[in-house]
């Protein structure tokens, strides 16, 4: 029997897209880093390799769009929550297409889809943290609080939402993620720190931290798959050793390292990667 | 005896007697005992107060004086949501919880998602029909039951696949399903109140179990947990926290919000408090003695704490009682035989009226068994209560986000005037620099004869009340409702007043008044041959006991303005519940600092003869008192003074000496008698006060006992300075020359039992020094061949600037006492006044 919060990190299926040519040089990044495209697409087949192979999820795999070179980094088109897919309004204008895929994609899978419609409103699902008993969304370069605020409107009904500033870094899971149930992975940068404990002021539950010492190896997959038990999806050892060394802390996991090194320097994470879905959710 | 009509949690009414001066209490241990509740710390009672405002019962207040002319109905419903109701000890506590979240949930209060309804519906199924019977229940047995503000079709089937899922859970079980479920829910157990920040920004502020939150729209955007705040207060409509400071911070911070109006401000600060003793104390908070010159409301939950309840009901050792889940629909078959009232719409009280906002879902109900002629009634009487109800709960029935921001943009708070920066800003000012331009004042409140000003005092707090009864009301809820016309007459009316006295006193704002009654009585030897009889001032000492008494009983339910309350306690009696250990050190430590600032003003601090410096000229704006007619409402004003203007304090004392023991004359002693009652500690209070003179004089306090810390008193105004334009305009009451009334009048006794005196002689005089101005009002009367001299003193206080008014106030009363070393101060009545309201500009 499912009840509320029941089987958090529980999934199904995962919709992914793939790198198109033009992330090289057109996709949006705060660095001036040069991206080895090849590199990347390996990058990604190995990061889908895993989601559909190693973990059994359903994966539907969206094509490129070399007019959206961004189009990769999925997470940000929409927030799917139980059985509802909220499309967002991603805040960079070159973006919003992206969404359009997504949307039909999720409607097919048979999920309750909400639009932001609102021309005012902008969210990213990078802003999204979902801990499993609430939201927090941070407030960034890319979401702003009408976007926060529809968010809320659609889940709120079962689940606080809480706003977080995130003052550095381009999304609120730049430097965070969820790590285990009640466990938020988190960076050890100072406005990292200060987030999470924005975060702990704001939520009635308690959770525990686990900190890591490069903000982006915060960014980590966790799930809870009823064959595999806790599964957590990280940065590897040749990016970030020191961090790894603390995922290696989590005996319960099932750790797998996954590389992200070129999509990270366009500011992809893990998690963006990916929309996560649980088709059984509840009932 | 009155009778009192209770609408249970499952729609039924309960009807009993009470007797006129029944306390809150007594009306609800018979609600429990009624409904055979022993777990009963977490419900209360609530009626709508004029204003269509949902209030709390208070268990320990006459209930008359609560509801005042409304009708004696209540709703019986939760008050503390238990976080973890798996902790309730008996399922019927958990059945009558199940039975509040419904409403809730069905009301739109306690949003949720699609899936959660239907979770929840069809757990609701299971406790009151058991389980799936495909020939029983057809497809739509379900519409009977309301599982969501707007229940579809496809909800409905979503809800009885659920059921069918559900086969073999007992009703206990399923209730406890239904409650581990609802537990989850972000809204649940959250008391929304409307505010708006310090930028006027709307926002919602929640009370729940573990602290305050705060929403803008639905976004929560803060929170405060309880050990996070270590002050709570309220002046006006202004609310404030005060929080700890964080681990990098070095000061306490003060947040403040704007709420719409007083009533609302002081409903959050109480529910506050509430919240805070029932889930963070481990007892509740014994309410502080009296000190002098505390202002404020005294109020402090007096009920168990949940942690007493649970030790309580851990004791409970009695076979689980037996009880029949009806879902309110079907009302026919309530709880325990209670009886069923059929209302017809006699207009009476707000189920008559209410009757035709239905509710479509009720509409649907059949209950086949129940087809008889009373049927209809009982479904408007249904309808009406979850009309009722649904008004009580403030909540839109629809969750959507529209209906959200509906019930933002529909508070009343709108129309309001943004100040909540500037509240704030006062509230740092007093807590940093203490740069004081407040008043505090003693004034008489037996000053009949003082003449037309002080008549018109009393008149003036009566308008300012009625204009805080009539915030403006949630129309929408009764849309429909028969009684429009004649609520919109009644609101009419009372806007009229609320226009008149905005009109005649836009920015008057009433204080707390305390009262601090002091009597000696000397024989002493009659001069007899006094021919004249006259008993005007005769009267004058039980018109003001009686007003005195008045006061100081309503001064906790109506007439404060603001009240502060200090979540962590240093009494002993009262531990936290443990949470983090550091935390709570820190806490004391936090709290002894406190504890040592507040200590009531007026005690004597070096007064000395220190001349006050010379005040800076009159301050811009001189204290007014608004002419009008005193007011003879009903419901018995406490003889509020109302003392316009910021940087004045009025003071007045009446000092009366030499009283016969026999000149007590029975219209005195009725008068008196009611304020003795409350002769037990405050001695204390009148030694600290006169610490220095020679008297020990007896001392009847007839205020309640205020608790609220003085710091209060100290609290500045920022709005000063904006305010003089308007302060300007105000016409100076206290005239620096001296005049002296002679007069002789008499005033037949009514009651004729009563001794009259013989007044022989009355004056005024005014005097003024640096920055006090002093009103001398004497009278001498012969009662009873003994004569009393009663002199009335109303010093005025100006104080825009640095001054310490405690001290002033100290100073005041010593050279009041220095004067007349053989005279008693009988009466010393407070008057403080801050600031100007800018909301009714």
């Amino acid at each position: 029997m499912a009840g509320l919060m029941a089987g958090f990190g529980n999934f199904t299926h995962a919709v992914v897209r793939a790198v198109p040519t033009s992330l090289a040089k057109e996709a949006l990044r705060t660095n001036k880093l040069d991206v080895d495209l090849l590199k990347a697409q390996r990058e990604h087949e190995l990061y889908v390799e895993v989601l559909k192979h190693k973990l059994g999820l359903e994966v539907i795999e969206l094509p490129a769009d070399e007019s959206m070179p961004d189009c990769v980094f999925v997470e940000d088109a929409a927030v799917v929550c139980g059985d509802t897919a909220l499309i967002t309004r991603p805040g960079a204008e070159s973006r919003r297409k992206e969404t359009e895929a997504m949307k039909k994609v999720l409607s097919d899978l048979n999920l309750n889809i909400v639009e932001m419609t609102d021309e005012s409103a902008t969210l990213d699902g990078g802003d999204v943290l979902f801990t499993g008993r609430e939201f927090f969304v941070g407030l960034s370069k890319r979401t702003n609080q009408r976007g926060a605020e529809i968010l809320a409107d659609v889940f709120l009904q079962d689940y606080a939402v809480s706003t977080v500033p995130v003052t550095d870094g381009l999304h609120l899971k730049s430097f965070c993620s969820m790590a285990g149930p009640g466990l938020i992975a988190i960076g050890s940068s100072e406005h990292a720190q200060k987030a999470l404990k924005i975060m702990q002021q704001m939520s009635d539950h308690r959770y525990d931290k686990l900190t890591v010492p490069d903000d982006i190896a915060a960014n980590c997959i966790y799930m809870n798959l009823p064959s595999k038990g806790h599964v957590l999806l990280h940065c590897t050892p040749e990016e970030f050793p020191e961090s790894v060394k603390v995922f290696e802390k989590l005996k319960d996991h099932m750790l797998i390292p996954v590389s992200n090194m070129e999509k990270a320097k366009v500011d992809g994470a893990l998690t963006c990667c990916s929309v996560l879905i649980n088709k059984k959710t509840d009932v | 005896m009155v009778l009192c009509q209770v609408t249970m949690l499952d729609g039924s009414q309960f009807t009993c007697e009470a007797e006129k001066r029944a306390k809150g209490q007594y009306l609800f241990f018979k609600v429990c005992e009624q409904l055979n509740l022993l777990e009963k710390d977490y419900f209360g009672l609530c009626f709508k107060d004029n204003a269509d405002q949902k209030c709390w019962l208070d268990p320990l207040k006459e209930i008359k004086r609560q509801i005042r002319n409304g009708p004696w109905n209540f709703s019986f419903n939760v008050k503390f949501y238990p976080p973890d109701p798996s902790q309730l000890t008996e399922d019927i506590t958990r059945y009558l919880l199940c039975l509040q979240l419904r409403q809730d949930i069905a009301s739109g209060r306690l949003p949720c998602s699609f899936v959660t309804h239907a979770l929840l519906g069809s757990y609701t199924l299971q406790a009151e029909l058991g389980d799936h019977d495909p020939d029983e229940h057809r497809t739509d047995y379900t519409s009977d039951f309301q599982f969501a503000p707007n229940q579809t079709r496809e909800m409905e089937e979503k809800v009885v696949e659920l059921h069918k899922s559900h086969r073999g859970m007992t009703p206990a079980q399923a209730d406890s399903q239904f409650l581990e479920n609802a537990k989850k829910l972000s809204m649940f157990g959250v008391d929304l109140h409307h505010a708006k920040d310090s930028e006027g920004v709307d926002i919602m502020l929640g009370v729940c179990a573990n602290g305050l939150l705060i929403y803008k729209d639905r976004l929560r955007i803060n929170r405060f947990a309880w050990p996070k705040i270590l002050k709570i207060s309220y002046k006006r409509s202004n609310f404030y926290i005060k929080i700890r400071p964080g681990e990098t911070e070095q000061f306490e911070s003060t947040v403040g919000f704007k709420l719409p109006n007083h009533r609302a401000a002081k409903k959050l600060w109480k529910v506050c408090v509430e919240h805070h003793t029932f889930f963070r104390l481990m007892t509740p908070e014994q309410p502080t003695k009296a000190k002098f010159l505390t202002l404020g409301s005294k109020f402090r939950y007096s009920g168990r704490t949940q942690a007493q309840t649970r030790q309580a009901s851990s004791l409970i050792d009695r076979p689980a009682p037996y009880f029949q889940r009806t879902s309110s629909k079907r009302i026919s078959r309530s709880l325990d035989g209670a009886p069923v009232i059929s209302v017809t719409s006699d207009g009476s009280g707000p189920l008559g009226e209410k009757e035709n906002g239905r509710d479509p879902a009720l509409e649907l109900s059949s209950d086949s068994k129940d087809l008889d002629k009373t049927q209809d009634d009982v479904l408007k009487h249904q309808a009406s209560i979850s009309e009722l109800k649904r008004s009580f709960m403030e909540a839109t029935p629809e969750p959507r986000p529209s209906q959200w921001d509906k019930r933002l943009t529909a508070s009343p708070v709108t129309s309001l005037r943004l100040q909540a920066q500037g509240s704030l800003e006062e509230e740092l000012t007093s807590l940093f620099m203490s740069k004081a331009s407040f008043s505090l004042g003693l004034v008489s409140s037996c000053t009949t004869t003082a003449g037309a000003a002080e008549g018109t005092l009393v008149a003036v707090p009566v308008g300012q009340r009625s204009a805080e009864k009539s915030p403006p009301r949630m129309e929408t809820f009764l849309p429909e409702s028969k009684d429009v016309a004649k609520s919109a007459d009644n609101k009419q009316k009372s806007e009229a007043v609320a226009v008149a006295t905005t009109a005649t006193q836009p920015v008057v704002e009433i204080e707390e008044t305390v009262i601090v009654e002091e009597v000696r009585k000397t024989p002493k030897p009659a001069t007899s041959a006094i021919p004249e009889v006259h008993a005007a001032p005769t009267t004058e000492p039980q018109a003001a006991a009686v007003a005195a008494k008045e006061a100081s009983a309503s001064s906790d339910s109506e007439s404060e303005e603001e009240a502060e309350y200090h979540p962590q306690i240093t009494s002993v009696s009262v531990e936290q519940i443990k949470e983090e250990p550091e935390e709570e050190e820190q806490e004391e430590a936090e709290l002894n600092k406190q504890q040592h600032q507040p200590e009531p003003s007026p005690l004597p601090q070096p007064i000395a003869e220190t001349d006050p410096e010379p005040e800076p000229a009159p301050a811009p704006s001189q204290p007014v008192i608004e002419d009008g007619t005193p007011d003879t409402k009903e419901d018995a004003q406490p003889p509020m003074e109302v003392v316009e203007d910021d940087g004045i304090v009025e003071e007045e004392m009446m000092v009366t000496p030499e009283e016969a023991p026999n000149g007590y004359s029975a219209a005195e002693g009725q008068g008196l008698g009611s304020l003795e009652e409350e002769d037990q500690e405050p001695r204390v209070n009148g030694d600290a006060l006169h610490v220095d003179t020679d008297h020990l004089p007896q001392v009847i306090c007839c205020s309640e006992p205020p608790v609220v810390k003085t710091e209060m008193v100290t609290i500045s105004d920022t709005f000063a300075a904006q305010k003089t334009e308007i302060a300007t305009k105000e016409v100076p009451i206290v005239h620096t020359e001296t005049k002296t009334i002679t007069y002789e009048a008499a005033q037949l006794d009514g009651s004729g039992d009563g001794e009259p005196g013989v007044l022989m002689t009355a004056q005024t005089i005014t005097s003024e020094s640096l920055c006090t101005t002093t009103t001398t009002h004497i009278t001498k009367t012969l009662k009873g061949g003994l004569s009393e001299t009663r002199i009335e003193k109303r010093i005025v206080i100006t104080g825009d600037s640095d001054i310490d008014h405690d001290q002033a106030l100290a100073q005041a009363i010593k050279e009041a006492k220095e004067q007349h070393p053989d005279m008693s101060v009988t009466r010393v009545v407070v008057h403080k006044e801050t600031e100007l309201a800018e909301d009714e500009d």
